[in-house]
């Protein structure tokens, strides 16, 4: 615990002796209830954005940038994807079937149960110190010091101690706020980019972008960032003990002697 | 049953009641202000009805973007259309001397207008985007006369509250509320880019309301009728396109 400044002391680890004696409503959860509901809620939501997103990607899987592009225009890349529409050229002699009007339905109501829930999660994690506490990296990582140690036990694939059963790393906490204070506002922004009736009240949302075209580009970039972060996300989570950290998140208890006691 | 225990639970009934009764108060008053989608029940109804309140009560007057002529997408792109029916070739091959648009409905004088007449009305031109939900768009200079002028001369009831518009294709309608059909904006095209509105463009008239995507803007329009509800056309989901599984709200 002493190399990472940030690393918070859970309650009663001072004193193991005492928790023993701690009647068991009182024993603290590695996550607040409110952080666990909210990221099983936005664990469904991202998924059904990234399929039903995937999809609407199908009917024109080609990217542009600027203000417009279709298929009579030169695209900044292309996927290569067979797409659902018979008018896209896409070198393959198939069309798949159109998936879009539910894919669209169930992304935006996705959409909006995600930003509710992400508000209601910032609203909390402003007032509880959340993200003071649990996210934001102490002045002692924040060194080349504390980024060679954390990376280097990353590089290891060294099992982490016990101390981060109960807290988060340098990289982590980056990470996190990284992804809930850049990716998703940025992933929110450029979704309304699209929108004709949105930009029609707040019309510099798409023009700082560049166009509507460069909103869909940047929109699907940030969605492949925010999947690359599920998939290294889940494989910590596998590699540093599934279970436990799962059910740390799901019944707020890590399984750890902390606890057990 | 502790102390703790029993206020717990007050509390928590008291605060089920209000939020219960909370959405019951705002489910009136989104219907009261027209916030309410046609298609806002099933399972995505809830996210449906969000996007059409939302940017009901965000724009309901705001102009969608307009461009300059050097903007304008060359070619201007002519999407995939439906098979035309005989019956619409009948009447291209005589250069649309008979097409007709038919208003009624909630209307104080039904009519029927010739494309030479809805030429001879105040014609506004505008130089907007049209994206579809697929992801591509187009900008074009849209040449056309102004819904509302049409509705005026017809005049409408004020019970009024949406516009349901028939393409010649059968299968092919829509609707706005009033919002939208009284949009400076919201016309119907009959010229692209300084000539007539090609066919592969939904010529030889097309409902253009640039604040929403590609499929809203229905192509061959031959009909409008006024009503103020939208049960009884077809499953009353408010176009064809949540019968085919699209959102009858296509501002995103």
């Amino acid at each position: 615990m002493a190399t990472s400044g940030s690393v918070q002391e859970p309650p009663g680890a001072s004193f193991p002796s005492s928790a023993s004696a701690a009647p068991a409503s009182t024993v603290t959860s590695r996550h607040s209830a409110l952080v666990r509901v909210t990221h099983w809620i936005t664990t469904l939501c991202f998924l059904a954005l990234l399929v039903s997103g995937a999809e609407i990607v199908l009917s024109h899987p080609r990217f542009y940038w600027g203000e417009t592009g279709n298929v009579l225009t030169t695209p900044l890349f292309k996927l290569p994807f067979p797409s659902s529409r018979n008018l896209v050229p896409t070198g393959y002699g198939y069309v798949l079937p159109d998936q879009n009007g539910w894919s669209r339905y169930l992304h935006f109501q996705a959409a909006w149960i995600a930003v509710l829930t992400g508000l209601l999660y910032v609203i909390f994690g402003l007032f509880t110190g959340h993200f003071r506490k649990n996210l934001l990296p102490g002045k002692a990582d924040l060194s080349w010091r504390g980024f060679s140690i954390a990376i280097a036990s990353h590089l290891r694939v060294k099992r982490p101690g016990e101390e981060e059963a109960w807290s988060y790393n340098v990289l982590q906490r980056i990470t996190y706020l990284l992804v809930i204070f850049v990716l998703f506002p940025l992933v929110i922004w450029t979704g309304l980019a699209m929108s004709p009736a949105f930009v029609s009240a707040i019309p510099a949302t798409v023009t700082v972008l560049g166009g509507q075209q460069s909103a869909r580009t940047i929109h699907f970039f940030v969605s492949v960032a925010l999947l690359l972060f599920l998939i290294v996300h889940v494989a910590m989570v596998c590699l540093t003990g599934f279970k436990s950290r799962t059910r740390a998140m799901i019944t707020g208890r890590t399984g750890t002697s902390m606890e057990r006691t | 049953m502790s102390d703790l225990s029993r206020r717990k639970l007050i509390v928590t009934g008291l605060a089920a009641t209000a939020g219960a009764a909370g959405l019951g108060v705002a489910a009136r008053l989104a219907q009261k202000y027209g916030l309410v989608p046609p298609d806002h029940g099933g399972i995505y109804g809830l996210g449906e009805t969000l996007n059409y309140a939302s940017e009901r009560l965000l724009t309901r007057h705001s102009l969608a973007r307009e461009f300059p002529e050097s903007q304008i997408s060359k070619p201007p792109f002519p999407n995939e259309i439906p098979p035309l029916s005989d019956a619409f070739k009948r009447l291209e091959a005589e250069g649309f001397a008979d097409w007709r648009l038919t208003v009624d409905g909630m209307v104080e004088r039904p009519g029927s207008f010739s494309l030479t007449q809805l030429r001879s009305y105040p014609s506004r031109s505008q130089i907007t985007q049209l994206a579809c939900e697929e992801g591509w768009s187009y900008i074009a200079e849209w040449v056309g006369v102004p819904l509302s002028y049409i509705l005026d001369v017809v005049g409408i009831r004020p019970q009024a509250r949406y516009i349901v518009y028939f393409s010649i294709d059968p299968d092919w309608w829509d609707s706005i509320d009033m919002a939208d059909a009284t949009h400076p904006q919201t016309f119907l095209a009959y010229g692209l880019n300084g000539n007539e509105l090609p066919v592969g463009n939904g010529g030889p008239l097309r409902m253009r309301l640039p604040r929403q995507l590609g499929y809203k803007n229905v192509k061959f329009i031959t009909h409008l009728t006024v009503t103020d509800s939208m049960k009884g056309f077809g499953k009353g989901l408010g176009s064809a396109s949540p019968e085919g599984g699209y959102a009858w709200y296509a501002g995103i």
